[in-house]
């Protein structure tokens, strides 16, 4: 029988559902066997309703200015609890040694003197805040909530391409696509116990909570928003309504006496914790960005006063910058004692004497990236790019060596997702979300999973048209609880189920009590002539 | 710890009841006007349509006006919030701005019929505008439906409760003002009946049909009908009392005299009274808007920065 797999020709590179040609790997085998026998007109059916709940729900993202419904593939990403084990760990570790990074950079600058990282990666930085010298943030902690992002490279290797540590986004896709999975295709579920992914707004508060300035008992958290034009504005959204708290635009504070005040209608109460979504050169005009209209002028000094907490804390970027991730596994070793868990893509630093050479040489050969560019902008795929592009982005690097890394080009990882009517292989990433609290990183399981729709593209950003995949990571053991489906067997009526008998058991339900109306009706009908 | 609510949200909040409550009067405005002309294929279009235009406080501009200007300008227009669309993307826009604030429901509800109305818009071209006109008052039955049973009956709901109430009273003054000012070219009494979606409550309370003066009496001091005057101010002055000062509130203030005024009016006199009472009822109602504005949304512009010495 044909199916919408028959045709799926391996690409180069790891693929993660089949192992060879007609070889699926275990952990998609239930999956696949779900999906098979579907017809493609019914998963085409299931992906405009897909579409058509993400437009009615607000689930959408801006794309050449037109409003449109946020991609998720049919197809799952799955992960094998002993691949989250690694992932989970990898992520954790690096998110410490970045924290102990930050709190060095800002502090005793120890790293620095000892050589591990040469000064001017700091006193170069766009992102090194002065002001930022000397906060001493609660639980110590400046990375309230990571994104790293992961690729899996031909060997199928976890490897970290890139830290995002100022203010990650792309969390509320995660827990929209499994809301939307498990209501579009229920009986995808139905084998396998795909941890769940709903506890991260609690987890979030919690660590938001814990960073509250000492001695405040019932700290009033924020989510602070750029505004609804944000194109991240719907998860600014979820994340305060998830939580409980307010959601506020940067003229709803005040500021006065160091102390930051939000403005509602019965008058202005104190703010200690801001989960602030906008970058450091908006957030406040004081001190940064002067044509700023989207901060609150004063925070960064509420905040060097000690009166609020700002999540994440102002100058991370340091530690989120290209060149600095070239000496991530190096920070590890030295901040924590520990081996990197997952490796880095091998990168070369153009700002040190020889490798300029060596990238200029073979720029045909690497990936080019500006240190700061987010959204997958400005990067230069060498083996992919024209001649015109190749000689700009030279021109580019010898000017300003500091603002490159060169990379070797990764095939990431494909996955088959739908194309027309066919199952087709295309690349993926992985962006697992960690919080930290101060005692504890934990990382949320899954992530996002990116995809480019577009055949052969390596970059998934859906502000480059790339798509998403519901990712599951399976819990170890065989499924045990009752999932989805058994609930709409059995019509929701498990209280009835009492091993004990019936003393908690619920009465029948109440019905409208009355004559029998069948004799009623009877008589009514008989009274037409 | 969401015991308050912030200044902006409370803002929006008030207009989303707002304007989704002047979609729903506005359609059944236009459902009981449309109604009327195709009964009485000797009306005056013209007339009609600007008595339509009136109501709806929008300038007909000097040129011949007929029924799809009419549901082009009060009904499709997106850009005015004088019109169904318009006033239905401002709701949902206010909505979003207040996204943490009302029910994820709330705003599905009003998200999804944003994207419907242009389906229904195209079929109404075609089928004629019945369709889209019931669209919209369901929808807005369902967003009010679900305010009613998602939201806390908190100061989020009195905001939403506040703006609906407000706007209530102010869509019935502007029928009866039409009907007051310009008798001769007025809509009859049962199509006024009829946009107030009220012809049925009144058929009970009064046996028969809508066709005396004494609509005006049923739509304004009715206690029990939703729609009335009196029972809008008397919501409104709820809300407000929960919401404010005790006493000396000039929010409440207007709103609670224009009450009273309509509790103990002496109905004999009530149709020689009626031109001012609608104006004084109107102004009651702009009045306690604005000391709402000012005490619960106070505006902050932006901030801006000027350069030392420069």
């Amino acid at each position: 029988m044909a199916d919408i797999f028959d045709a799926y020709a391996l690409a180069d590179a790891w693929d993660e559902m089949f192992e060879r040609p007609g070889e699926v790997r275990a952990a998609y085998e239930p999956v696949l066997a779900a999906l098979q026998p579907i017809e493609p007109g019914e998963l085409r059916f299931r992906a405009d309703q897909m579409a058509r709940a993400f437009t009615d729900r607000g689930v959408t993202y801006a794309f050449a200015g037109e409003e449109r419904p946020w991609p998720l593939d049919l197809v799952p990403r799955i992960l094998d609890a002993l691949e989250w084990d690694l992932v989970q760990r990898g992520v954790s570790q690096r998110v410490r040694a970045l924290e102990a990074y930050l709190s060095d950079a800002y502090g005793p600058c120890r790293a620095f003197e000892d050589g591990v990282v040469p000064w001017r990666l700091l006193l170069n930085s766009p992102h090194f805040h002065r002001a930022a010298h000397g906060i001493e943030p609660p639980g110590g902690v400046r990375i309230h909530v990571a994104g790293i992002d992961l690729v899996r490279d031909e060997a199928g290797d976890f490897r970290v391409l890139e830290d995002n540590v100022r203010v990650p986004s792309g969390v509320s896709y995660v827990i929209e696509n499994r809301r939307a999975m498990t209501r579009i295709f229920p009986s995808l579920f139905a084998e396998q116990h795909v941890v769940p992914v709903d506890g991260y707004a609690q987890r979030l508060l919690a660590a938001l909570r814990a960073a509250a300035p000492d001695g405040v008992g019932d700290p009033r958290v924020v989510v602070h928003t750029p505004g609804p034009s944000n194109a991240a504005y719907f998860e600014h959204a979820l994340l305060a309504r998830l939580m409980g708290v307010q959601l506020v635009e940067g003229h709803d504070l005040a500021c006065r006496n160091n102390r930051v005040w939000m403005r509602t209608t019965r008058g202005e109460m104190p703010v200690h914790v801001v989960y602030r979504r906008l970058d450091d050169d908006f957030l406040d005009p004081l001190h940064f960005r002067p044509d700023s209209v989207i901060g609150c002028p004063g925070i960064l000094s509420a905040a060097q006063a000690g009166t609020v907490t700002l999540a994440n804390a102002v100058g991370n970027g340091i530690a989120d910058d290209k060149l600095l991730y070239t000496y991530v596994p190096d920070l590890i070793r030295y901040y924590l004692g520990e081996e990197p868990v997952l490796p880095n893509v091998e990168s070369y630093r153009p700002d040190e004497p020889g490798q300029l050479d060596a990238v200029l040489d073979q720029i045909d050969q690497l990936v080019i990236k500006p240190v700061d560019g987010a959204g997958g902008q400005g990067i230069v795929i060498g083996p992919k790019a024209d001649r015109d592009t190749l000689e700009r982005t030279r021109e580019a690097v010898a000017a300003d060596p500091r603002g490159w890394i060169a990379q070797r080009p990764v095939a990431l990882s494909t996955s088959p997702t739908l194309a027309g009517d066919r199952m087709a292989p295309r690349h993926i990433d992985l962006r697992p979300f960690a919080v930290n609290d101060g005692t504890d990183v934990w990382v949320l399981p899954g992530g996002l999973t990116r995809v480019a729709l577009q055949e052969g593209n390596l970059i998934v950003n859906s502000s480059q048209g790339g798509g998403s995949k519901d990712t599951w990571v399976l819990a170890e053991g065989p499924a045990e609880r009752p999932h989805v489906l058994d609930f709409a067997r059995t019509g929701g009526t498990h209280i009835a189920e009492d091993p004990d008998g019936g003393d908690t058991a619920l009465d029948v339900v109440p019905r409208q009590l009355g004559p029998d109306g069948a004799r009623g009706v009877v008589q009514e009908g008989a009274q037409q002539q | 710890m969401n015991d308050v609510i912030l200044s902006r949200i409370a803002e929006a909040l008030t207009w989303t009841g707002r304007y989704v409550e002047r979609a729903d009067a506005t359609s059944r405005i236009l459902d009981a006007y449309l109604h009327r002309l195709l009964e009485d294929p000797w009306r005056d279009e013209d007339v009609a349509c600007r008595s339509l235009y009136a109501i709806l406080g929008v300038d007909a501009g000097a040129e011949r006006v007929d029924m799809q200007q009419v549901l082009d300008q009060l009904a499709f227009d997106a850009r005015s919030t004088c019109s169904i669309e318009g006033a239905l993307g401002a709701a949902r826009l206010n909505a979003r701005s207040a996204r943490e604030a009302v029910s994820s429901e709330m705003w599905e509800c009003l998200n999804s019929t944003w994207h419907a109305l242009a389906d229904q818009r195209l079929a109404a071209r075609r089928t004629g505008p019945y369709a889209y006109l019931e669209l919209v008052r369901r929808r807005a039955a369902l967003f009010f439906g679900l305010a009613d049973s998602t939201m806390s009956r908190d100061d989020s709901w009195r905001f939403v409760v506040l703006g609906r109430s407000l706007e209530r009273v102010d869509m019935t003054v502007r029928l009866l003002s039409v009907r007051v000012l310009d008798a001769a070219h007025a809509p009859d009494w049962p199509t006024l009946l009829s946009a107030s979606g009220a012809d049925e409550a009144y058929a009970r309370v009064y046996g028969g049909f809508g066709d005396t003066p004494r609509v005006a009496e049923f739509l304004l001091l009715d206690r029990d009908f939703p729609r009335s005057a009196l029972h809008a101010l008397t919501t409104a002055e709820e809300c407000l009392a929960a919401l404010g000062r005790p006493r000396q509130d000039p929010a409440r203030r207007p709103i609670g005299r224009m009450r009273t005024r309509l509790e103990y009016l002496d109905l004999a006199a009530l149709e020689e009274q009626l031109p001012l009472l609608l104006h004084d009822l109107q102004q009651a109602c702009t009045a306690s808007a604005e000391a709402v504005a000012e005490r619960f949304f106070p505006y902050q512009g932006p901030v801006e920065w000027a350069q030392e010495g420069a």
